[in-house]
């Protein structure tokens, strides 16, 4: 996985709440075997007509928003299915950073397991975004994971929570089994005294 | 003396491998689900690896999602990218030896009916799989959650995952149904209460008389629809109900085994005096029979009412209401009932089981489906296909007017053939309402298999209790 490293990019406005993993990436493109190819597809169905022709009015369409790389979110952002093609869509179309209120569970952890950085913050400071955000490409966006700041285009500074193995493991790029397989004696001590607890587990 | 404990605490600390200073655990999973829709990227990533799976016989596979369910469907799938998909489960399963049900196979079905109906899900286990509604396993009092497919990767290395603990949330259902209410109507109506949000960063635990008096496939009703509002996992309480479902299952422990199990498993609740960080109290008898009206499974609404408004709500819902009473094609202060529907599918891992079955039956017995109108009951798997046909239920289904399907996913999520056109109007027992979720421009109304039945039969959005 690459590191998460700091970047200023454009925030695209999505206030819409319940923005769920049907939108972000129908089902009609789940049968891939693959993780890759998948940025075209996302938000399909808010994104084309029935012909594949771009609805214009769709953010992601409009020529300010086309190279955004951080969306600024309505609440409860990735609620739905536990589909990973939704991060692995999103990250694939360039979006690195996602800010809302609130996000679904498995949404959030899904994105980290991709290099992807879910934000959570107050009502206030994610409507203080989402004007940044409509202001257009001008108002680039500036996320430092390492310091855990947002810097909005005006300069407002905001800080924001993370886990923090899960930052150092987004710093890092670090692959969660090969953290995990340094832990096999464990395992191994816990499932010999756990076969013998319960053993019809 | 000990701090009391909740149910979810006492199967988190059973299952602790390993905890980190600042919380982040290592939990050890007892069964792992599989679907060919989010494993064949985290199978492909083993063999780049050179890993193999930890524990082949923790491991179960079935493929649901893209199986056809017409009855020529051994003539193979049509659909490509579909076929590619559930060949590659036959390879995957095969090449790493883990338990599996093939398309071909009677026992085949949706992986979270196969799971309990196999035995392989028991109270007191760690439950995950690649799919958001393994939350439905909570009904036995096991743990049980969905994935991503780098978790999913993950379980198959290691058989554990890195998780933290989440927050206790108690939702109580106090008394007695009133006539013609069900599992549905209660996993609907809290998350009407709650929201779509309510349950997030919780794992519900559902208690209290009226979900006691439901049986196990009622349970599993109502543990399903947890992840739609939110939680990471819902929770019943095993009891005598949960044993005698388990007793004599292919996968259930036998003998002394059997009885040391049950043993352990009579320790599996809450404690008196417990902590709760949130609770939710629901008077059964205040639970209607309720319907969906646009978008969101929040968006629920006792089949008596009216089409709400956009300005009956607050904050960012306003847009979301005003768009979904537009994809929904609805007017504020229609009558539910005044809502005439296309299309019924009874069927998914929410309602797929065969009480849910004998529930549809019981309203459509010596009746006819409305004229014109498209209906299909798709089973949830293989084995209660059998005994819906032994019982003579497919009978009455045939002779209303509905198709009568082989297993699997089907209509719920359209991955398959099962699909609506735009516009088209569906009363569906399934557990998702999103826009285009059962095809693209498709509407989706949620509600119990009984009021799928009702609406079958008059051709529009109808309460049950008229028909009773």
């Amino acid at each position: 996985m690459d590191k998460f490293e700091t970047f200023s990019g454009i925030a695209a406005p999505m206030p819409l709440v319940n923005i769920d993993t049907d939108m972000i990436i129908p089902k009609q493109f789940l049968k891939t075997i693959k993780r890759s190819g998948l940025g075209v597809h996302a938000f399909d169905e808010m994104r084309y007509d029935d012909d594949g022709n771009e609805i214009p009015d769709f953010v992601l369409n409009q020529s300010a928003y086309r190279e955004a790389s951080i969306l600024i979110a309505g609440d409860n952002f990735g609620c739905g299915s536990s589909r990973e093609h939704a991060p692995w869509a999103l990250s694939d179309f360039g979006i690195k950073v996602v800010v809302s209120t609130s996000f679904a569970d498995i949404f959030f952890n899904n994105c980290f397991k991709n290099g992807m950085l879910p934000i959570v913050l107050p009502q206030e400071q994610v409507d203080l975004l989402m004007k940044d955000a409509e202001k257009g490409a001008n108002a680039r966006v500036e996320v430092n994971l390492e310091d855990q700041t947002i810097t909005s285009s005006d300069g407002d500074v905001i800080k924001f929570d993370i886990d923090p193995f899960r930052k150092h493991c987004l710093l890092n790029g670090l692959d969660d089994i090969g953290l995990t397989l340094e832990k096999a004696a464990s395992i191994d001590s816990f499932e010999a005294k756990a076969g013998a607890a319960r053993p019809w587990a | 003396m000990t701090t009391p404990k909740t149910l979810y605490d006492k199967i988190w600390n059973d299952h602790v491998v390993h905890e980190a200073e600042d919380g982040t655990c290592l939990l050890y999973i007892d069964r792992h689900l599989v679907h060919e829709v989010t494993s064949p990227q985290a199978f492909e990533g083993l063999r780049m690896a050179g890993r193999t799976v930890r524990a082949p016989e923790k491991t179960i596979a079935v493929p649901d999602h893209n199986v056809p369910t017409t009855l020529d469907r051994a003539k193979g799938i049509d659909n490509e990218e579909s076929r590619i998909q559930v060949e590659a489960l036959d390879k995957n399963a095969k090449d790493f030896g883990i338990h599996y049900y093939p398309v071909s196979d009677v026992r085949q079905g949706i992986v979270h009916i196969v799971g309990p109906e196999q035995g392989w899900t028991l109270p007191g286990m760690t439950v995950v799989c690649g799919d958001s509604h393994t939350a439905t396993h909570g009904a036995f009092g096991a743990l049980a959650h969905g994935i991503g497919t780098s978790e999913v990767e993950h379980v198959l290395a290691t058989q554990t995952l890195i998780q933290k603990k989440s927050k206790n949330m108690k939702v109580e259902i106090t008394g007695k149904l009133r006539p013609g209410v069900t599992a549905k109507d209660i996993t609907l109506s809290v998350i009407g209460e709650t929201g779509t949000a309510g349950g997030t960063g919780y794992v519900i635990e559902y208690c209290g008389e009226a979900i006691r008096d439901l049986s196990m496939e009622g349970r599993m009703t109502v543990c399903n629809m947890a992840i739609e509002g939110g939680a990471r996992a819902g929770l019943i309480a095993p009891d005598e109900k949960t044993f005698e479902y388990c007793k004599g299952r292919p996968h259930a422990p036998k003998g002394a085994e059997w009885e040391a199990a049950v043993a352990y498993w009579k320790t599996l609740f809450t404690d008196e005096g417990a902590h709760f960080d949130k609770v939710i109290t629901i008077k059964g008898e205040d639970i209607a029979p309720v319907v969906t009206w646009g978008t969101s499974p929040e968006d629920v609404l006792p089949i008596t009412s009216t089409v709400p408004s956009a300005d009956d709500f607050s904050g960012g819902k306003i847009d979301a209401a005003q768009r979904s009473l537009e994809y929904m094609g609805l007017t504020s202060g229609q009558k539910l009932t005044d809502i005439e529907i296309d299309t019924v599918f009874i069927g998914s891992c929410t309602n797929g089981r065969i009480e849910d079955l004998r529930a549809a039956a019981e309203i459509l017995k010596g009746k006819k489906i409305k004229d014109g109108l498209r209906a299909m009951i798709v089973p949830g798997s293989g084995l209660v296909r059998a005994q819906a046909e032994e019982e003579g239920l497919a009978d009455i289904f045939e002779k209303a007017g509905f198709e009568w399907r082989l297993a699997g996913c089907s209509m719920c999520l359209a991955m398959n053939p099962d699909q609506l056109t735009p516009g088209e109007r569906c009363a569906a027992t399934s557990n998702r309402n999103f826009e285009g979720r059962q095809g693209r421009g498709g509407r989706t109304h949620l509600m119990s298999p009984a009021m799928a039945a009702a609406a079958a039969i008059t051709g529009r959005l109808t309460d049950v209790r008229e028909m009773m």
